[in-house]
């Protein structure tokens, strides 16, 4: 009951924005990074120290069985894992300090007006969040797109007066020294980003992270996503912190835990070419201060204005009710570790879906987005045509003006002014993203020269627009995969259409955000959406197109078409290249350099599908089909297992 | 069925002869001797002209003459608001009798939203028309008639004897809505006349639900409506003598309906106690004692009931099952006694019963602790049980429950005594920087010998110490024991202005007490919220029992239903709710209220279905008619 129905996208409510830079633009950084700052905390507890704290963990129940348990195994004296765990909680805890914060109040001020038109937050989502943080304690879960977005969640808590979070953060900050440790003066605490078999981390890592959470001494802030989304799709959800902070409220150790999904959306964002460049093979460089000092350069360009959308809290316990029997814990001490049981992985992967999609509906979406994706499409469809580059403005702002109201229609949180006229809000969205296209001679493109010499960076520019589109890929997703269904099924049966849909809605399952076990659900939703648009008819046996859905279910299926292709292509290096066996690591160059052949010689048009996400995610459908199996770092494929159809 | 084998015509004449022969053991009979060690008594006599309740024996065949019949205990003793808005509780039973309580207003009002002007009066007399007329066994009666075994089918007796103390039931007394009740009462005075009744039962094939002191808080006493037989109460009120003391081996032979404040008078007058002390103890029975579990507020020195019975009679359809010797402990297999404590009346009747007795305690001592909070309060009661020096009984209760219990404390009757108090309180909330609305207190109570009362005394408030608790005074202490016997007195109060509220309990581990009260309590105030309740409810808790591995807790819930259309289901959700946050926070089904019919559903869940099966089987092979029909457990 937490989450509005997806039935009705129309009817979603959402709650006003208001800017928070105004002020900062009319009063001074000063004052307001020195002002009185005294946030509630949960049920009125007082802050704890990290000396406190840290102790606190180190003798818990948990991580003192855990010490011992090592000990016998290893033979190592207790005392030694003991200081072993000690260090390991040194290196991760926070150590949130306020006038860390306050200096980083008053930088921030400073950048963010000079980066930034606006930073808009819904107040009431904020005002929903002070109430569930004095109740229940609270987990923030911002998606994540950018480096910035920590930041930034600190800065607009602290200035609502709203308790501080503390903040999980990969360990690659780490490297920067001063930064690091500034970091973690202002609430982030830095886990390695992978431990597997380390049960003594993952004890004080897990230990650490509930202490915080059960006292409600701070907000436990973690990205679901585990990594910023270089693509703008959100990505699929990690499990292992959700798991951490949901656990004391099935093992009863407090009343309710509330779950906060926050969706910040960047009208530019700063990583832009940078992403681009990454997913096309050219190494990301390495976190490091003189790295951030060299990017200064961003500061000279507008990025447009973020959106900060606080959701609805989700209680942990509503979402468990009548899923999860909490009796499965009275048998065996709380405090000794077990793998969660069946059950309550997969609430907690389900719930994770759910948040990842709470998330998403509270995307705002900029015009741009809409303006992005109809100039990819036209990009390749003139491609393959051989005409005229690019598109005319008054065609692009009628196309425009057309998938407003569809997207409006699909329940898409657009922010299009309405009081300006058409041509206004699509000129203004092309003027702040000319890196990307160019108006010439009254016709939009992309900001690319013809010519293979220039092909990596068509790649950049193809793939920074994909990115900007698939901030609305969520909106469209199933309405896609059915239009895609309905194109590819053999009838209009809608068992036919229903198979090809299931089929699709599987292959693509790491592509979207598609909950596990809902086919049907979406398969429903997204014949609701099409029937209720008037761009399908279904009855009980059939699926028929109306006469002026075309243009809609067109447009649906060139959407999902790039990702379509891209699986294919994959498909066909495997088939195709000559080893039975590649390891994973040669995968991505070898499938990249086979792409680059294609698109040169033109029988590719979708130069995105060099990305390299869509092929690991590719890769990965291809083994959970059964098509490609992994033997020990090695990919082997069997050949007869890939659809006809894709070829 | 080898018991009942001898029916018939025979019958007739052994009842005769039985009779007669009881009548004249009747004056044989001499009072209860202090001087022999082994005292005995026979099954008095029938028909002799002997009153039970002239023995000074508290519990007359019609339990009406002294009990209300729609609310909680004795008829001349109830709470009430007079005139000046004040309460005081009448009669002159009780230490709180014939006082004003100048707290109870104000508390009530505020706790709940209540006001005095808005009263909710039951409806005064039971109207006889309400009551279903009887489906009677004319065969039945005619052989229980030949027996001479006194039975009823007065309406008012038939009525008194369908119900327990739910909430649900006397909600539906007090508005005059009366439901299937049994259609006769029977009211035997010895084992022998119990075997007789039921062998008559199942000769005749009617259904019997045993019958003790009827404080059931588990809707044990519920008729079920499906039954279509003819449903007998077997009152077992009548059988409530001491049959012998033996003070060799420190046991009491009694018969099982003597109520818990008749047994430890009678047996304080030779000098002894059981020390078994459940909070109904005025009124609850051995024999109910015996078919739930019962638990003691004394147990730490005495035990609960499994620890005190050497030995139980209970007549089953099959005969009579008891053991043959009364050693101390046995290896003979699955204890049978462990079929019938807890059967609630499914097999048979408990008839007599031998149980441990020990000296009267020289000295007792009450004492009291508070604690800056709960969490302390509960630390310390952990550590005491872990030193197993817990004093006869230690409770704690929380912060709402150490208000209420203030509320409910009389007039002072010297300006020296609020001036004391008032000095109390500044030394503990402005000295000692105790937060009034946090700090809890702990309720204790000694007993021994004096020196060693003492000792024990300093031993545990030593170790409150530890835990931040400071001594609060015997006054506080006693108090709170109090509180125990007047809080049924007080919910009758409630029930009077929109007020309605119940108590539940559960055992736990140590390391779940603090999160179940948290989320038991959290849960009761936010089903109350959602199921539409106007004010905020009383939802409060105690630990009044400590384990080696664990403790009993004790929750109170009570709400001002004004404005809510049907009151018991909601409190009804509401209790469920909170039970199912009970089980999921690691709590079990019941630690001695039992399991009657109100938490059936949960029994396969908390025994497993091969428990069940046990059970079943067990019923099935000794009441293949369940003749025990209450339908209780299983």
């Amino acid at each position: 009951k937490q989450f509005t129905s997806h039935k009705d996208p129309m009817l979603k409510k959402r709650d006003d924005f208001e800017d928070i830079l105004e002020e900062r633009r009319t009063s001074s950084d000063l004052r307001y990074a020195l002002r009185c700052y005294t946030p509630v905390l949960y049920k009125g507890v007082t802050p704890c120290k990290t000396s406190v704290l840290k102790s606190m963990v180190l003798q818990s129940d948990q991580l003192h069985y855990v010490i011992n348990q090592v000990s016998k195994e290893s033979g190592r004296a207790a005392d030694d894992v003991r200081e072993e765990a000690s260090a390991i909680l040194e290196e991760m805890a926070h150590s949130l300090q306020l006038s860390t914060v306050r200096f980083f109040a008053f930088m921030l001020s400073k950048v963010f007006k000079t980066l930034f038109r606006s930073i808009c937050v819904n107040e009431e989502g904020i005002q929903r969040l002070q109430q569930a943080i004095q109740e229940h304690p609270v987990v923030l879960l911002p998606s994540h797109r950018s480096y910035m977005d920590f930041l930034l969640m600190s800065y607009i808590l602290y200035t609502y007066d709203v308790a501080l979070p503390v903040i999980a953060a990969g360990m690659d900050f780490m490297g920067m020294k001063f930064v690091g440790e500034m970091l973690r003066m202002s609430g982030a605490f830095f886990i390695r980003r992978s431990f597997g078999g380390d049960k003594l981390y993952w004890s004080v890592f897990s230990e650490y992270v509930k202490t915080m959470l059960k006292n409600g001494y701070a907000p436990v802030e973690f990205f679901l996503e585990g990594t910023r989304s270089r693509t703008s799709k959100s990505l699929t959800p990690k499990l292992g912190l959700l798991n951490i902070v949901m656990d004391p409220f099935l093992k009863g150790e407090v009343f309710d835990v509330n779950v906060v999904p926050v969706s910040i959306s960047y009208e530019r964002i700063l990583e832009e070419s940078l992403y681009a460049r990454e997913l096309l093979g050219v190494p990301k460089p390495k976190e490091s201060t003189s790295g951030l000092f060299k990017a200064r350069k961003v500061l000279s360009e507008d990025y447009g204005s973020i959106h900060v959308y606080f959701g609805q809290p989700v209680s942990v316990r509503s979402l468990a009710e009548g899923r999860v029997n909490r009796c499965q814990f009275n048998l065996v001490p709380r405090h000794i570790p077990r793998r969660p049981s069946e059950e309550i992985q997969s609430f907690v992967n389900d719930s994770a879906y759910r948040l990842v999609r709470a998330q998403e509906e509270n995307m705002v979406l900029k015009p741009w987005v809409l303006l992005a994706s109809l100039l990819l499409q036209n990009h390749h469809q003139n491609r393959a045509a051989g005409q005229k580059p690019g598109m005319a403005l008054d065609e692009l702002t009628t196309q425009a003006v057309w998938l407003r109201d569809v997207s409006r229609q699909y329940g898409a949180f657009l922010h299009w002014p309405d009081h300006t006229s058409p041509s206004e809000v699509v000129s203004s969205g092309l003027s702040l993203h000319r890196a990307l296209v160019r108006v010439c001679e009254g016709r939009v493109q992309l900001a690319v020269e013809q010519g293979v010499y220039l092909f990596e960076f068509l790649a950049v520019v193809v793939l920074s627009c994909a990115s900007y589109r698939n901030q609305m890929l969520h909106v469209f997703v199933r309405p896609a995969l059915l239009a895609s269904a309905i194109h590819i099924a053999s009838s209009n049966q809608k068992q036919e259409v229903f198979n090809s849909f299931s089929f699709l809605r599987n292959m693509f399952s790491s592509e979207f955000i598609l909950c596990p076990g809902a086919t049907v659900q979406d398969f429903e939703e997204a014949c609701y959406l099409l029937v209720k648009t008037g761009v399908l008819q279904v009855t009980q046996q059939e699926v028929l197109v109306t006469e002026r859905g075309h243009r809609t279910l067109a447009f649906l299926t060139s959407m999902l078409d790039p990702f379509l292709q891209g699986y294919q292509v994959v498909c066909r290096f495997l088939c195709e290249e000559d080893t039975e066996t590649l390891t994973e690591k040669q995968f991505i160059p070898a499938v990249r350099k086979f792409i680059v052949n294609h698109l040169l010689a033109g029988r590719l048009r979708y130069a995105e599908v060099l990305s390299s996400d869509l092929q690991k995610n590719a890769l990965a459908a291809l083994q959970r089909l059964g098509a490609v199996r992994k033997i020990k770092g090695y990919v082997g494929f069997h050949h007869p297992c890939v659809p006809g159809w894709l070829d | 069925m080898a018991s009942n084998s001898s029916g018939g015509g025979s019958s007739d004449r052994q009842g005769i002869a039985q009779q007669r022969l009881r009548i004249i053991a009747g004056h044989l009979r001499g009072p209860v001797d202090g001087d022999s060690t082994i005292l005995a008594a026979e099954c008095k006599a029938q028909g002799s002209n002997t009153d039970v309740s002239s023995e000074g024996k508290t519990v007359p065949r019609r339990r009406q003459e002294i009990m209300k019949w729609n609310g909680w205990g004795y008829s001349d003793s109830r709470f009430l608001f007079n005139k000046k808005g004040q309460a005081e509780f009448t009669g002159k039973r009780y230490r709180l009798s014939g006082m004003i309580i100048p707290g109870l207003k104000d508390w009530f009002e505020g706790t709940f939203g209540a006001n005095l002007q808005h009263k909710t009066p039951p409806t005064p007399l039971l109207t006889n028309t309400a009551v279903p007329p009887a489906t009677l066994n004319e065969a039945f009666v005619e052989e229980v008639k030949s027996t001479g075994i006194p039975f009823s089918h007065d309406a008012e007796d038939r009525v008194f004897r369908a119900h327990g103390h739910c909430l649900h039931e006397i909600f539906a007394l007090r508005e005059g809505k009366i439901g299937r009740v049994p259609d006769m009462v029977v009211w035997p005075s010895c084992h022998n006349d119990v075997v007789k009744i039921v062998q008559l039962a199942c000769k005749h094939n009617v259904c019997l639900m045993p019958y003790g002191g009827g404080t059931s808080v588990s809707s044990a006493l519920e008729c079920p409506p499906e039954e279509t037989r003819s449903i007998v109460s077997l009152d077992t009120s009548q059988m409530n003598r001491i049959l012998w003391i033996d003070e060799k081996n420190l046991t009491a032979h009694v018969e099982a309906g003597i109520v818990g404040q008749d047994l430890e008078r009678l047996l304080n007058e030779s000098g002894y106690c059981t020390g078994h002390e459940p909070d109904s103890m005025e009124f609850s029975s051995l024999g109910g004692w015996v078919a739930t579990r019962a638990s003691g507020m004394k147990k730490n020195i005495y035990g609960n009931i499994e620890d005190l019975v050497v030995h139980i009679k209970m007549v089953t359809p099959q005969g009579v099952i008891e053991k043959s010797c009364q050693g101390p402990r046995m290896s003979t297999g699955p204890d049978i006694h462990h079929f019938i404590m807890g059967s609630e009346g499914t097999l048979g009747v408990v008839t007599e019963v031998t149980m441990k007795i020990r000296p009267m305690p020289e000295y007792q001592k009450y004492g009291s602790v508070v604690f800056p909070n709960f969490e302390q309060g509960v630390a310390c009661l952990r550590e005491v049980a872990k030193q197993r020096c817990a004093p006869a009984s230690i409770r704690l209760m929380d912060n709402e429950q150490f208000k209420f219990g203030h509320a409910l404390k009389p007039q002072v009757s010297s300006i020296f005594t609020s001036f004391l108090d008032g000095l109390k309180k500044f030394y503990i909330t402005k000295f000692k920087g105790f937060d009034p609305n946090h700090l809890c207190v702990a309720t204790l109570l000694f007993e021994g010998n004096r020196e060693k009362v003492l000792q024990h005394e300093k031993q545990v408030y030593d170790i409150a110490a530890k835990f931040g608790g400071l001594a609060a005074g015997e006054d506080n202490g006693q108090r709170g024991y109090m509180l125990t016997f007047v809080i049924a007195y007080l919910r009758d109060l409630g029930m009077d202005y929109y007020v309605i509220g119940e108590s539940f309990e559960t055992s736990v581990p140590w390391d779940r007490v603090l999160d179940i009260c948290r989320n038991v309590k959290a849960r009761i105030i936010r089903e109350c919220k959602d199921k539409g309740v106007q004010f905020p409810p009383l939802s409060t808790c105690r630990v009044t029992q400590t384990y080696d591995a664990g403790a009993c807790v004790y929750f109170y819930f009570a709400f001002n239903y004004r404005g809510l259309s049907d009151p018991v289901h909601v409190y009804e959700q509401v209790e469920h709710a909170a039970r199912e946050e009970i089980l999921a926070n690691g709590g079990s089904l019941s630690h001695h209220h039992g399991v009657g019919k109100l938490r059936k559903e949960w029994m396969r869940d908390t025994i497993s279905n091969v428990g069940m099966g046990m059970l079943k089987s067990v019923k099935d092979y000794v009441d293949p008619n369940n003749i025990f029909g209450n339908r209780n457990l299983l």
